[in-house]
């Protein structure tokens, strides 16, 4: 992928349509996701720096690894606030 | 013409027949279209009536900016609210003015479409619209083409994309939607959803200018708008009031118990109010301040003695089961809140830790959903909490109140037709 920008901030959404708590991403990517009491994801709401790299290695592990395809990582540059 | 700060606006010469067409263009003048319609709308600060409140010159707005050869025009008479009437008694007192209003939106955002959509279950107002739209087929050829659709009635079938999605693909159910705004479509084609009654404010509009509009109500939230007034009241009433009136006098006007507990405002998916703040103007700007708003315009009086935690309990539980079951969070979270409020109502043992484990519930759950239905229910608990507090202090205490036991509930459901439909026991 080369070099990758580190301003800006992303989100993890899931579709929560799509969902069925399989719970891969609370196992895949554990500083994002909890689960609630019935094992349907709980994402952090605040979007996280990109330059935090361990947390967008593992949104993007999570994003790969849902059963249901269900997560998607939303990024957010540094000049558009959304 | 009606008269500038003169009510009724939108039940003007309603009699027990809705109007036909040409008592409607005597009583209201002839329609006409004008160059200037969105400018008129943005002017008279019209905001929906469906519950959101949402200007709709600005949705508008952003429907005539999207590209496409075909827009629909989406009227909304589903009407999901068990406690509302307001559009079937708009519909069964001048089915034209709503479609005068959906024809003047359809020409601001340029749509060839228009679906009027009403519950099938509502068979009255179904034949009232066939007839309006027998009426207008045989006026004149040109203009959009009306039709009628009936999707079944659910709770969730009157949101706007569960709407958009029967039309688009005959499925009722809401669709995920992560940005917004956002434009939905049936097919390729961008479609604006309105309210039946916002519709008919249009038709003013459209007709006798945003001046005229702006004689009645306040700066912000111009314009009457109408309620349906249930629970302890002589009977169930669907009156047209100006905005800004104060709770107490539309409960005077609609024969209501004067005195009540509380009142549950814009629907099951609303807010509880406590009777200290009946002296409150009724609109958005006023209400905002106590956390309220007024929704799709329902009004449910609960009388003193009545029991809150009862009456809260039995309208989750029916809201629980009219859930899509699409979401999770809503799926299993909502039965859970129903069951909760079950233990707290009957005062059981464990009342005091379904209080603890219900206000948690409510912040997990709060968000998570494709459409609002859950944030509506946990909005309707949280408001029960403040609204009946004493009644939940007292379950929470091992005591179930006297008004409990009572037969008469208030806030009325359409009863289940079997007690196994509640798919969660």
């Amino acid at each position: 992928m080369g070099m990758r920008r580190r301003s800006g901030t992303f989100v993890l959404q899931v579709n929560p349509i799509l969902c069925d708590g399989f719970g891969h991403c609370a196992e895949l990517a554990p500083e994002l996701v909890k689960t609630d009491e019935w094992g349907y994801p709980i994402i952090v709401n605040e979007p996280v720096p990109l330059a935090n790299v361990a947390a967008y290695e593992s949104a993007r592990y999570a994003e790969r690894g849902c059963p249901r395809q269900a997560l998607h990582i939303q990024r957010f540059s540094e000049k558009k606030p959304h | 013409m009606i008269a500038p700060g003169a009510l009724p606006r939108l039940l003007h010469a309603a009699s027990d027949r809705p109007l036909t067409l040409s008592q409607h263009e005597s009583a209201f003048g002839a329609s006409t279209l004008s160059n200037s319609l969105l400018e008129e709308l943005e002017a008279s600060g019209l905001t929906g009536r469906g519950g959101a409140g949402f200007p709709t010159a600005q949705k508008a707005r952003l429907i005539r900016e999207q590209r496409g050869h075909s827009k629909f025009m989406v009227v909304n008479a589903m009407e999901g609210e068990p406690a509302s009437h307001k559009d079937q008694a708009l519909l069964s007192a001048n089915p034209h003015l709503v479609l005068d209003g959906a024809e003047y939106l359809a020409s601001i955002i340029g749509a060839n479409n228009i679906a009027i959509c009403v519950a099938r279950d509502n068979p009255t107002v179904v034949n009232h619209l066939e007839r309006a739209l027998h009426e207008r087929s045989r006026r004149s050829l040109r203009g959009p083409r009306l039709e009628l659709h009936t999707p079944p009635w659910r709770y969730v079938a009157g949101e706007e994309s569960a709407l958009i999605h029967w039309l688009d693909d005959n499925e009722s159910l809401p669709q995920y939607r992560p940005r917004r705004p956002h434009i939905l479509r049936i097919g390729h084609s961008p479609a604006l959803v309105d309210n039946a009654e916002t519709c008919a404010n249009v038709g003013l509009i459209g007709r006798y200018g945003a001046s005229w509009y702006r004689t009645l109500g306040t700066t912000e939230n111009p314009g009457s708008t109408l309620v349906s007034v249930t629970g302890a009241v002589e009977r169930p009433t669907v009156i047209e009031i100006e905005l800004g009136t104060t709770l107490r006098s539309i409960l005077h006007t609609a024969a209501a118990d004067p005195d009540p507990a509380a009142v549950l405002l814009g629907g099951y998916g609303g807010t509880w109010l406590h009777a200290r703040h009946l002296d409150t103007p009724y609109n958005n700007a006023a209400l905002k301040n106590l956390g309220v708003a007024t929704g799709a315009g329902v009004i449910v009086v609960v009388p003193k003695g009545a029991c809150g935690v009862v009456e809260t309990q039995r309208v989750v539980r029916w809201m629980a089961n009219e859930s899509a079951r699409q979401c999770g969070p809503c799926a299993f979270g909502l039965p859970a809140l129903a069951e909760d409020l079950t233990h707290i109502a009957h005062a059981s043992r464990d009342a005091e830790v379904a209080y603890q484990r219900l206000v948690e519930r409510c912040g997990v759950i709060e968000g998570r959903g494709a459409c609002r239905h859950p944030d509506g229910v946990i909005r309707f608990i949280r408001t029960a909490l403040e609204a009946f507090e004493t009644d939940f202090s007292t379950h929470t205490h091992g005591t179930a109140c006297a008004g409990s036991r009572a037969t008469r509930h208030f806030a009325n459901v359409p009863s289940l037709e079997r007690e196994d439909e509640l798919i969660w026991e």
